[in-house]
C-alpha cells in the first residue's frame, strides 16, 4: 500500500497539549457535580483499547436536577437577556475554541478515533464557525422570517451522536443559545470527553450557571431527557429507530422535536464526470471519518459503460489510503469507534458476501490493538441487496450499475431514507435535473461531504425533519406564534 | 285536467353528496352511507361514509396525481387556484346557503364567512410562486461553491379537516399545503361535510388535476387511524381531529417519520390572518452545492 | 466527453478535428476538487528519516536554472560548480541533475561539466514566447544540440493552441523532436497562459502523442509558473498515458518553487499519484534555482540539530 522508496516517517501530533482528567462529573448549574447515584462508567481510546478517563453516568435525579438548573436560568436570567448580550456570550464561545483548537482536536481524536488530519481541519473549523455564525443571529431574530417578535421554546434536551461529537455538541448548542433556550444536553457514551472540555470553555466563558448542562450517560440517561416532563423540546440526532422511538414518546403532547437520522446516500457518477475529481469525492464520501456519516455517500451508482474504469481508478487510489494511528498526521482512515459498531459493519459485510456481492479492499496491516476496518468496497450489488438498503455506518461501499439518468434516479430514490445525495457529470443541465429530481434534502454535486453553518442540512423521508444550519436552523428553537 | 303547478310546489332535485377520488366522484366502495343533519337538527342529506379502501385509493391518487402538480410551475398551480377562486365566487349563493345551514346564524355571518375563504383562495394562489423566495436561500459558505436551499412540496398529505368551520376552515388548512405543490387527501368534517363536497366540485371543474385534492365524508375516527398509520402517505395534519385522537394518531404516523402537524387546544379563529407557518410546514428544504470554478 | 481513455486513434494527428475530437474527448478537469486533492495532498507531514531522503531526492532532481540576459560565461561556470558540488566540503551531497542555460552557452556549460554526471539542459525554440518562424525554432534548437546539450526544454506555440491549431503545435513538437535527435525533449506548456486545468490536460496529451520525453509546467518567465494542482493533472495525464500507450513520460514543474517544504509536497504529489516508478532524476525533475540553498540549509538542520543561515550556504 506504502510507496517503498518514500515511506513517510511517523508524524505524530502531541499529546501533550490535552490534559484528561482521571475522572468527570456531570456539569449542571455552572458546576461539576457528583451523580447522584454514583454511577460511572469508562470511556476509550478505540485504536488502543486504553482507558482515558471516568465518567459519570446521569441517573433520574440528576437530570431532573439539570432540567430543573436550565429551567432556573431560562426563567431567569438567559430567557430575559437581550439577543445583542446572548450574542456576546456565543462569540466569547466560539473564539475560545478557535484558541483551544489544537487541544480539542488531539482530544477529539484519541477519544472517537478519528484522523487528527480530520478534527484538526474539518471538525474544529466547524465548530467554531458554528458558533460564530449563530452568534450573528441572536440578535437580528426579528428579521429571520419567523415573525415580528420570536420567542423561543424554553428548554431543549439534545441528544447527539458519537461521529463528530464536538460538531453535533456545536449544531444543536448554539442555535439553541441564539434564539434564548436553555439546553441539557448528553453526548454518546463512547465519545464524552469534549463536550465536558466544552463545559470548562462554558465556565471560561462567564455564561451564566445553567444554560448549559452536560449529563453524560448511555441510551438510559437519554431515554429519561427526552422523556422528562420539564423541557419543552427534543433535538436529536442518530439512528432511524431511536428517532422512531422518541417521536412515540413525544406524540400527543407539546414538545417540539426536529429529528436528524440515518441515510444511504447514492454517490452518482456518468460517463462525462471529470474522473480523477469524482474518484476523490468516492473516496471522500465514504472513507471520510471511517464512514461514520449519516450522510456518507453508500451506494455508488455508477453509469453502466464507464464501471470497470471507474472502478479500477478506485481501488488504484484506495490502495493509497493510509489506516493506522489516528493521531499520526499522515493517517488516512482511523479506527472504528467501538467494538458494538465494528461488529455491525462485519456483521453487514457478511451479510454481503453471503448474498452474492464481491468483496475487495487493498491490502491494508491492521494495528492489533484497537477496532479495525479496512476500507472496502463491494461490487455487482442491486437494490436487492441489503447492503444496499441498510445503513453500515462503516467504510463499506456498495457499487450499483444505472444505465440512463432516469433510472440513477429511480434508483437513488427508491429507499426509505433521503438525506444526501452526490451526482458527478460535467454538464450542467444535467447537474441540475438531477439535483432537481433527487429526493434528499442535501445534493452534492460534482463535489461530496461539504459542510457549512450557513447552508441547511437534514433529510426527507425517514433521514428525518427539520433542517440544521442557516436561517433555515432558527426555526426548530423558536415558539410558534399566532 | 291537471290542476297548474306553482313555483312553491315544485319539487327540487336533491343534490347526491358522494366522496371525490382521483378527480371523479365515486360512492364509497362499502355502499355505506351516513345523514348530515343541518344546525337546527333537521335532516339535510346522505353523505358518503368513507371506508379505509376508500382511504387506501384516494392515497394511491394523490400519489398518482404527485409526480405532475409538484413538477408543474408555480405559475401554473397559481392560476389553477385563482381559476378555483373564480369558480367559487360564481357559486358564493350556494355556499354561503350551505354554511349557514351547517352551521346556524344569520346569513351575513355565512356571507362573510364565504367571502373571507374566496378571497382567502385568491391569497394562496399568489404564494404559490413567491414561497420559494421568501424561504429559499443562496447561503454563502466559506468556500468556492454556489449552495443554495429551495423548498419543496413533502408528498402526500393527510389533513384532517376542521370540524366547526365548514368552509373558511377547510380552505385555510387545504389551500396552503397545495399551493406549494402537495397532493391531499381531506377528511371533510364529520358533523359539517356538505361544504367541502361542494367545494370539490369547484375542483373538479376548475382544471386542478384529478388526484391533487381527494375528499372523503363519514367517521372520522374510522378513518383517521388508517391515514395516519399509511406508509405512503408522508404529512399528516391533525388540525381537525378530536383531541382524544391525537396521541394515538402521532405514534402510528411517527413509524414513517411523517411530518406531523399537531392540533391545537381548540379551533383557532380563522378571520384572522393565517401567517405563512401553515404553507411551510409540509415543505422540505433542499440544498444544492456546487463547485464554482473554470 | 466520455471517461474511458482508449487506445489513441492511429489517424489523431491527420487534422485539427481529429486531434481536437480526442484531445476534447478527454474527460474533464473539476477545478476545485483538483485543487483540493491537491491542497489536501499539502497536509501530508514528512519527518526525520523521511525527510533526509527526501531532501537528497530533490536535490538529484534539480535542473539548476539560469535564463537572464545578463548571463555571461563566468556566471554559468559558476553555476556549474555549484551544481556538482552544492555542499563544500560534504561529498554525501548529491549533484543536481542537470543545469539549464540559453542555447549561446551550453557548450561553456558542457565543457565544465565534463564527466561529472550533471546534465545540460538548453531551452529552445525561441524561449520564452516562442513567437518566431518554424524555421527560426528549429535552428535555436539544432544550435543547441551542436553545442553538446543533452535536452532541450522546447516551447509550444501557445497562440496555436488557443486558436484550436491543434495540428500546428503537433507538427512543431514532431519536428523539434528529429531535430533534437539524442537529446531529450522536454516540452514547456506554459501552463500560466493555458489558463485551465482542461487546457493543461489537453496540452499535455499533444505534446505527448507528438513524442515528447518530458512534459514541463512554465518556463518560469510568466505567472502563475508552477502549482501544485497544475502538476497534479500532468502527473494523471502522464500515468493515464502509460495506462493507454505503455510509454513513459516524464513530469517537470518549474517556476515558483522555493522552499524545501515546496519540494516535500511535490515529491508527496508524485508518490501518491504516479508512484515509485517517477520517483527518480530520470522522471521527475524540479526547474529552481534559489530552492536549493533552502534544501542545503534543511539538510544542515537535519545534520546538526540546529538553524542554519546563509552564510551557510554558497551563491553560485
Amino acid at each position: 500500500m506504502t510507496s517503498k522508496l518514500f515511506p513517510y516517517s511517523p508524524a505524530p501530533e502531541s499529546r501533550a497539549i490535552v490534559n484528561i482528567a482521571s475522572s468527570y462529573g456531570l456539569f449542571i448549574g455552572g458546576e461539576f457535580v457528583e451523580p447522584d447515584d454514583g454511577e460511572t462508567f469508562k470511556t476509550i481510546n478505540p485504536a488502543s483499547e486504553e482507558v482515558l478517563a471516568e465518567v459519570s453516568e446521569a441517573g433520574p435525579r440528576d437530570i431532573d436536577r439539570a432540567v430543573a438548573a436550565a429551567r432556573k436560568a431560562f426563567d431567569g436570567v438567559w430567557g430575559s437577556m437581550s439577543g445583542k448580550e446572548r450574542a456576546k456570550y456565543l462569540f466569547r464561545i466560539a473564539r475560545i475554541i478557535h484558541e483551544r483548537s489544537r487541544e480539542l482536536a488531539v482530544l477529539e481524536s484519541l477519544d472517537n478515533g478519528k484522523p487528527i488530519k480530520e478534527s484538526r481541519d474539518v471538525d474544529l473549523p466547524l465548530v467554531a464557525a458554528h458558533f460564530f455564525y449563530y452568534a450573528g443571529w441572536a440578535d437580528k431574530l426579528e428579521h429571520a422570517g419567523f415573525g415580528a417578535n420570536p420567542k423561543p421554546i424554553g428548554v431543549a434536551a439534545q441528544v447527539i451522536p458519537w461521529n463528530f461529537p464536538l460538531m453535533m455538541l456545536a449544531w444543536k448548542i448554539a442555535p439553541a443559545l441564539a434564539c434564548g433556550n436553555t439546553v441539557v444536553l448528553k453526548p454518546a457514551e463512547t465519545t464524552p470527553l469534549t463536550a465536558l472540555v466544552f463545559a470548562e470553555i462554558c465556565q471560561q466563558a462567564g455564561l451564566p450557571a445553567g444554560v448549559v448542562n452536560i449529563v453524560t450517560g448511555a441510551g438510559d440517561t437519554g431515554k429519561m431527557l427526552v422523556g422528562h416532563d420539564g423541557i419543552d423540546k427534543v433535538a436529536f440526532t442518530g439512528s432511524t429507530e431511536v428517532g422512531r422511538a422518541i417521536a412515540k414518546t413525544l406524540a400527543g403532547t407539546r414538545k417540539r422535536l426536529s429529528l436528524e437520522l440515518g441515510g444511504k446516500a447514492a454517490n452518482i457518477v456518468f460517463d462525462d464526470a471529470p474522473i480523477d475529481e469524482a474518484v476523490e469525492g468516492i473516496v471522500g464520501g465514504i472513507f471520510f471519518n471511517q464512514g461514520h456519516v449519516c450522510c456518507a455517500g453508500s451506494r455508488l451508482l455508477v453509469q453502466e459503460s464507464v464501471a470497470d474504469e471507474v472502478l479500477d481508478r478506485l481501488r488504484r487510489r484506495m490502495s493509497t489510503l493510509r489506516l493506522g494511528d489516528p493521531l499520526d498526521k499522515n493517517t488516512d482512515v482511523g479506527a472504528i469507534n467501538s467494538y458494538e459498531q465494528l461488529a455491525r459493519i462485519r456483521e453487514l459485510s457478511d451479510i454481503g458476501e453471503a448474498e452474492g456481492a464481491e468483496r475487495w479492499s487493498p491490502a491494508c496491516e491492521l494495528p492489533d490493538r484497537g477496532f479495525w476496518f479496512p476500507p472496502t468496497i463491494f461490487t455487482g450489488v442491486t437494490q436487492a441487496h441489503r447492503i444496499a438498503r441498510e445503513e453500515i455506518f462503516g467504510p463499506v461501499l456498495s457499487v450499483l450499475t444505472f444505465r440512463t439518468p432516469d433510472e440513477a434516479i429511480e434508483k437513488a430514490n427508491n429507499t426509505p431514507y433521503g438525506l444526501s445525495a452526490g451526482v458527478w457529470t460535467d454538464k450542467g443541465s444535467r447537474i441540475l435535473w438531477m439535483a432537481d429530481r433527487l429526493r434528499a434534502g442535501v445534493v452534492w454535486a460534482n463535489t461530496f461531504n461539504k459542510f457549512d453553518p450557513s447552508s441547511p442540512f437534514g433529510g426527507y423521508k425517514e433521514s428525518g425533519y427539520g433542517r440544521e444550519g442557516g436561517r433555515h436552523g432558527l426555526e426548530a428553537y423558536l415558539a410558534k406564534g399566532k | 285536467m291537471r290542476a297548474k303547478k306553482t313555483e312553491d310546489d315544485r319539487i327540487g332535485v336533491r343534490k347526491t353528496y358522494k366522496l371525490y377520488i382521483g378527480g371523479a366522484f365515486p360512492r364509497s366502495e362499502s355502499g355505506r352511507s351516513y345523514p348530515v343533519t343541518n344546525h337546527d337538527g333537521d335532516f339535510a342529506a346522505n353523505a358518503a361514509l368513507a371506508s379505509r379502501k376508500d382511504a387506501r385509493d384516494a392515497v394511491v391518487a394523490a400519489r398518482a396525481a404527485f409526480g405532475g402538480w409538484s413538477r408543474a410551475t408555480a405559475y401554473n398551480r397559481g392560476q389553477v387556484l385563482y381559476r378555483v377562486a373564480e369558480v367559487m365566487e360564481g357559486r358564493r349563493d350556494q355556499f354561503v346557503t350551505e354554511v349557514r345551514d351547517a352551521e346556524g346564524g344569520k346569513f351575513d355571518v355565512a356571507a362573510a364567512a364565504v367571502d373571507a375563504a374566496i378571497d382567502r383562495v385568491v391569497w394562496y394562489a399568489g404564494w404559490a410562486d413567491k414561497v420559494a423566495q421568501v424561504v429559499g436561500a443562496a447561503n454563502p459558505v466559506a468556500g468556492p461553491f454556489f449552495d443554495f436551499s429551495v423548498p419543496e412540496p413533502t408528498g402526500v398529505v393527510a389533513i384532517a379537516a376542521p370540524a366547526t368551520s365548514s368552509l373558511l376552515g377547510l380552505v385555510s388548512v387545504l389551500l396552503p399545503v397545495i399551493a406549494t405543490g402537495n397532493t391531499t387527501v381531506v377528511l371533510a368534517s364529520e358533523l359539517r361535510p356538505l361544504a367541502a363536497i361542494t367545494l370539490t366540485e369547484v375542483l373538479a371543474t376548475s382544471d386542478l388535476p384529478g388526484g391533487v385534492v381527494n375528499m372523503l365524508t363519514g367517521r372520522v375516527a374510522e378513518v383517521a387511524p388508517w391515514l395516519a398509520s399509511h406508509a405512503d402517505v408522508n404529512g399528516l395534519d391533525l388540525t381537525g381531529i378530536p383531541l382524544a385522537l391525537w396521541r394515538d394518531l402521532e405514534i402510528a404516523a411517527a413509524d414513517n417519520l411523517k411530518r406531523v402537524r399537531r392540533p391545537d387546544d381548540v379551533e383557532p379563529d380563522w378571520s384572522r390572518d393565517p401567517g405563512t407557518d401553515r404553507l411551510t410546514t409540509f415543505l422540505e428544504t433542499k440544498t444544492v452545492w456546487h463547485p464554482l470554478g473554470v | 466527453m466520455t471517461l474511458t481513455t482508449s487506445a489513441i486513434p492511429t489517424d489523431v494527428a491527420s487534422s485539427d478535428s481529429a486531434l481536437r475530437r480526442f484531445l476534447h474527448g478527454l474527460p474533464g478537469v473539476d477545478q476545485v476538487g483538483a485543487e483540493a486533492r491537491a491542497a489536501a495532498l499539502s497536509t501530508r507531514s514528512i519527518k526525520t528519516e523521511a525527510k533526509r531522503w527526501a531532501i537528497d531526492m530533490t536535490i538529484s532532481m534539480i535542473d539548476l536554472t539560469t535564463l537572464e540576459g545578463q548571463d555571461t560565461h563566468g556566471k554559468v561556470r559558476a553555476l556549474c560548480a555549484k551544481g556538482i558540488r552544492p555542499e563544500p566540503g560534504d561529498t554525501s551531497c548529491p549533484s543536481v541533475a542537470a543545469i539549464c542555460v540559453y542555447p549561446d552557452l551550453v557548450s561553456t556549460a558542457k565543457e565544465y561539466l565534463g564527466d561529472s554526471g550533471v546534465k545540460v539542459a538548453s531551452v529552445a525554440t525561441s524561449f520564452p514566447s516562442g513567437r518566431a518562424a518554424l524555421t527560426v525554432k528549429l535552428a535555436d534548437v539544432r544550435d543547441a544540440v551542436a553545442n553538446g546539450a543533452d535536452e532541450i526544454d522546447m516551447v509550444i506555440d501557445r497562440g496555436a493552441f488557443l486558436e484550436g491549431h491543434y495540428l500546428d503545435v503537433y507538427d512543431e513538437i514532431v519536428q523539434v523532436k528529429a531535430a533534437c535527435k539524442d537529446a531529450h525533449l522536454k516540452v514547456i506548456l506554459e501552463t500560466g497562459e493555458l489558463a485551465t486545468y482542461d487546457n493543461v490536460k489537453r496540452a499535455a496529451w499533444l505534446a505527448m502523442i507528438a513524442g515528447g520525453d518530458f512534459i514541463k509546467t512554465s518556463t518560469g518567465k510568466v505567472s502563475p509558473a508552477a502549482t501544485l494542482p497544475v502538476t497534479l493533472v500532468m502527473l494523471q495525464a502522464v500515468r493515464d498515458f502509460r495506462d493507454t500507450t505503455g510509454r513513459q513520460v516524464g513530469v517537470k514543474p518549474a517556476g515558483g518553487i522555493r522552499t524545501t517544504k515546496d519540494a516535500m509536497r511535490y515529491l508527496v504529489l508524485v508518490s501518491e499519484t504516479v508512484g515509485d516508478d517517477w520517483l527518480n532524476p530520470d522522471w521527475f525533475r524540479l526547474g529552481a534555482s534559489s530552492l536549493l540553498n533552502d534544501l542545503l540549509l534543511q539538510r544542515q538542520k537535519m545534520a546538526t540539530g540546529h538553524y542554519s543561515g546563509p552564510d551557510y550556504v554558497t551563491i553560485d
